[in-house]
Formats: C-alpha cells, sequence, structure tokens
C-alpha cells in the first residue's frame, strides 16, 4: 500500500502522527510530512486509523498491486 | 482569470424590488430567502443584504469553487465587518489573523492536547450540575452558554483563568454575541441598542481582565512564584496559564507588552469561534434526541456500553461512539450554526459561466446545502443513520454536508467541538433524564443577529436518574 495526502486539506491536527509515528510526522509548516510512502502490511491496522481519524479527510490509502 | 464579455450576471431573487432591497427578510426569516434564491436562480443567485450584493452558492459545484478559492481571489477578512468591535478595534496583535489562529491551534487543537480536554470539560459539566437539585428546569440558551464559556476558557487559555470567571464573563460575552445585527454592513457603530450593550459589554470585560491581571501581578510581585510557605498564591508551573505567558512579556524597557484590553481582545477573539456555535449545537442536539425517543434510547445504550461497570472509559472509546457522533452530526446539518458563510470577491471571477464582480460578496450557506435532497435523502429529517456505513453521507458529499466549512478554511476547532460534544452528554445522559418543557415544534433560532442562537425560552426539564452501577466513578475520571 501507498499512503497519499492532499495538503490543500491537511490542517496540521496531527492525528496521524499519534496513530501511525514513524509514517506520518508534522512538519515545521504545520503539515503532515510523509516519513514512510510505502508502509508494510505490519503497520496497515495504524495507517488505517490515521487515515479514518483524520480530522479533515486528507489522506488515503492508494493499494499497489 | 481571463473573464470573456459575455458572461452573464447571475440571476436575482424576487422580494427586492424597490429601494429597501432584502432589508428586512434577512434578518426575519434568511433560511427562507436563501432557499428561495436556490429554488428561483439555481446554483448561483443574488439577494440583497443591508445595502451589499451577496452572490449565493449552493450545491457541490458552486460551493467546490467557493471554498477552494485562494485569498487572493474570495477574502474573509473584509466579509465581516461586524466582529471587528467585538475584537476591538485598534488593538494591534503581533501577528496575522492566519498566524494567530496558526497559534492557538499548535497550542490548544491539536490532537496531543485532545485527551486533556475530554478530562476538563468532563469536569466543567460536573461541576454545573453539582448545583441543581434532584429535578428541575433550564433554560437551553443560558444554561449552555455559561458552560461553554468554562469549557472553551479552560481549554484554549487555561483552566486557572477558568477558575477566576463566573456567571459575569458569561453574561458580558452574550451581550457581545448579540451585538452582530446586520446593520453592521451599513455601519458596525450605529446607535442601536444592541450595538451599545455590546460596547458596554466589551468594556465590561476588559474590567474583568483587569482585575484579575492586577490579583495575579500582587500576588506574584509580592512574594513571587514558588514560595515556600504554602500561602497557595504561587503558581505551579502546570498551573501556568496563557494569562500568565502573556503577561511575562515586556517591552524593551521592562513595561508590559500586552495590556488588559489587548489580553481581552485576544481571548475573546479564541474563544468566539467555538462559543455559541457549540452552545446552539448541545441545545439542538438535546431537543432532537428528546423529539426521536427511539434514537435517544439507542445513544443511551451506547452510553451505558461504554461506561459499564468498572470499564475504563479510553479516548479512543470516545472517539468511537457511532449513534452519539451521528446524532450530533443529524443535529448540524439540520441547524448549522453558522447559516451564511461570507468573502468579498477581490477581482472579478467566473463560476460556472456567472461573472462575480469584485467588490460583490460571495456566500455559501450550510443551511441550504445539508438540506439538498439529491444528496440527503429524506433532507428535512433527522436521520442520524445516514452517517452510518454503508451511507456515510458526510463523508459522501465534502461539497455539500458543510456544518464546518470544507476545503482550506475548514473549521479548525471541528474535531475538538465534536469530542466537547460527546464529553458533554456523556455526563449528562448518563446521570440525568430530559424531557422537553414545551411543545416541541417551539424550539427555535433566532436570526435577527448574524450570530445565530436558540430563540427563548428554551426549557427543558431535569430528573436525577437512581443511581448508576458504578458508584462513585463519573466518566470524566476515567477520560
Amino acid at each position: 500500500m501507498r499512503v497519499a495526502v492532499d495538503l490543500e486539506l491537511c490542517q496540521g491536527h496531527g492525528v496521524c502522527e499519534s496513530e501511525a509515528p514513524g509514517v506520518f510526522e508534522l512538519a515545521k509548516n504545520h503539515k503532515v510530512t510523509i516519513l514512510e510512502g510505502s508502509p508494510g502490511e505490519n503497520r496497515r491496522a495504524e495507517v488505517e486509523a490515521a487515515v479514518r481519524f483524520c480530522p479533515t479527510t486528507a489522506l488515503r490509502i492508494v493499494e499497489e498491486d | 482569470m481571463t473573464i470573456a464579455t459575455d458572461r452573464r450576471e447571475p440571476p436575482r431573487v424576487s422580494g427586492g424590488e424597490g429601494d429597501t432591497g432584502h432589508l428586512e427578510e434577512p434578518r426575519r426569516d434568511p433560511i427562507a430567502l436563501m432557499n428561495r434564491v436556490r429554488s428561483e436562480c439555481g446554483d448561483i443567485g443574488i439577494f440583497e443584504l443591508a445595502d451589499r450584493d451577496v452572490v449565493l452558492m449552493t450545491g457541490a459545484s458552486a460551493n467546490e469553487f467557493f471554498f477552494r478559492a485562494p485569498e487572493e481571489q474570495l477574502d474573509q477578512a473584509e466579509a465581516y465587518p461586524f466582529m471587528t468591535p467585538i475584537f476591538g478595534e485598534g488593538v494591534v496583535f503581533d501577528a496575522s489573523p492566519e498566524r494567530r489562529r496558526e497559534m492557538l491551534h499548535n497550542q490548544a487543537l491539536r490532537d496531543k492536547f485532545m485527551r486533556g480536554h475530554a478530562a476538563t470539560i468532563s469536569d466543567e459539566v460536573e461541576q454545573m450540575v453539582a448545583g441543581w437539585d434532584d429535578e428541575g428546569e433550564i433554560d437551553l440558551l443560558d444554561w449552555l452558554a455559561e458552560l461553554t464559556i468554562y469549557t472553551s476558557s479552560a481549554c484554549l487559555v487555561g483552566k486557572r483563568f477558568r477558575r477566576e470567571l463566573d456567571k459575569r464573563f458569561a453574561q458580558l460575552y452574550h451581550d457581545l454575541e448579540q451585538g452582530t445585527d446586520a446593520i453592521a454592513y451599513v455601519d458596525p457603530y450605529a446607535p442601536i441598542e444592541s450595538f451599545r450593550r455590546r460596547d458596554a459589554a466589551r468594556v465590561g470585560l476588559v474590567e474583568l481582565v483587569q482585575g484579575i491581571m492586577e490579583r495575579r501581578a500582587a500576588s506574584t510581585g509580592s512574594d513571587g512564584p514558588g514560595t515556600a510557605d504554602g500561602s497557595g498564591t504561587a503558581t505551579a508551573e502546570d498551573d501556568r496559564d496563557l494569562l500568565d505567558v502573556l503577561m511575562s512579556i515586556t517591552n524593551e524597557d521592562g513595561t508590559p507588552r500586552f495590556l488588559a484590553n489587548e489580553v481581552t481582545g485576544m481571548f475573546i477573539s479564541m474563544m468566539f469561534a467555538g462559543h455559541h456555535t457549540t452552545s446552539g449545537t448541545s441545545a439542538w442536539t438535546l431537543i432532537e434526541l428528546l423529539r426521536h425517543p427511539d434514537i435517544m434510547a439507542s445513544v443511551i445504550d451506547e452510553l451505558g456500553e461504554l461506561y459499564a461497570e468498572g470499564a475504563e472509559v479510553s479516548y479512543q472509546a470516545l472517539r468511537e461512539m457511532p449513534h452519539m457522533e451521528s446524532a450530533i452530526k443529524e443535529a448540524l446539518r439540520l441547524h448549522p450554526p453558522l447559516i451564511l458563510l461570507l468573502r468579498v470577491a477581490k477581482e472579478d471571477l467566473e463560476c460556472d459561466g456567472y461573472a462575480i464582480k469584485a467588490g460583490q460578496m460571495v456566500g455559501a450557506s450550510p443551511s441550504v446545502s445539508n438540506r439538498i435532497p439529491e444528496d440527503f435523502p429524506d433532507a428535512d429529517s433527522f436521520v442520524p443513520d445516514r452517517y452510518l456505513d454503508p451511507r456515510v453521507e458526510d463523508r459522501a458529499n465534502p461539497w455539500t454536508w458543510i456544518p464546518f466549512g470544507a476545503g482550506r478554511h475548514r473549521c479548525v476547532g471541528a474535531a475538538f467541538a465534536m469530542m466537547q460534544l460527546k464529553a458533554i452528554f456523556s455526563v449528562l445522559l448518563l446521570d440525568w433524564e430530559f424531557e422537553l418543557a414545551q411543545a416541541p415544534d417551539t424550539y427555535r433560532n433566532d436570526h435577527s443577529k448574524m450570530v445565530v442562537q436558540m430563540q427563548q425560552p428554551c426549557v427543558v426539564r431535569y430528573r436525577r436518574k437512581s443511581a448508576r452501577p458504578t458508584t462513585g466513578s463519573s466518566p470524566g475520571a476515567a477520560l
């Protein structure tokens, strides 16, 4: 899986950083930075929680074959 | 953006003929007027507010244009002239509105603060109901406006400041909110009663804050922080709040950087967006739940399970409260606290073949868009199930489910607001039973001001439930 972000929607709440540390991080400009663009399957639950609880629906998972 | 000369001006809604335009209708029944714009003109049409044209946009396509437009095209700062006398004219802030929003966000609204805020809010509700008898009546506007002054001051400024407030602060704050007559579009200082009360209220708030600042200065000045005599005047480091921080900032010559007038202006502006909005949404959520006993029962069951005997209520559980959350979302859809979001066009623009002229006001209406029947079947009914899988009508309609706005200007406090509402109802609905004290259709909003609030009377009865099985532990304690 790959994670994608719409930076126009991101307001820097930091939910993703709490849910999946190491995958997401809040940058100095208060927007999310993706540290791990293609996280392993072992991180799926955390990444799904980050996507689900993002207050501005800025994140999504893109499945790769 | 190039504008072809054949762009048409948007159609005008009926009822504005003659010299006075839509002078009275926007304050008597603005939602009916805006619905008429949509039914007569379609997605884009013009009505008049005070003496200004408002190009009203509804529906997904026009709303997307509205919410995606950058500040250079559709400007927010100029669109709300009635806010200037409330925040305080001439109050010099060090930062732009964007920067202040960012500071507030980083300081209080980030996810990592939410757990603490949830506990703070529960405590505030517990303190308010501690004054209740076993049964009685409350006016929803008075009670919730006071509660949300305490919750927002405690979470956004700090608990130390909150402890220094009482009912007076809430009453003055209410007078500020009532000082938002649309006449402000003609003259924000027009000689009318609500503006006089507004200005007197601001003076009163500055006096209260001044008194708090003087007491703090006196206590730290006389024995300094960290005294070992147990006098209780010292401020523990973790009790330091935003007011302490602001008071500690000095000019180069050592004089205080911020006086009471500036500090009050900052606090008013920080609290404004989250106050009448949360207060009104709490009221409407409770009213709709009482109008729909089956849904109330499902919400109470859900709370009962979450707070069941001995169960530790995690922050995670507070987030996953599907019935409660859906009921709140549905109250927000039917009764959005902001009925009209406004911008000013800074340049000539084009949307869906219509010309918008520089200087015109442009609006989006949550009240109208939230009830578009193509997007929200049975649009006028309270149907919380529409948010459950697989319908998820909020996420499916990001440009028309807009109680919090959308896109880059979406309410930065939305997550905080949802958490706050859930925390409030966790306490209220577990320990108390409620009942409408008026005929169900007599609960209304008052639209005479730009800030919409419940019209009084809006009374409900409460009665203490017999003891819960979880003896002695409040939900707040476990948050």
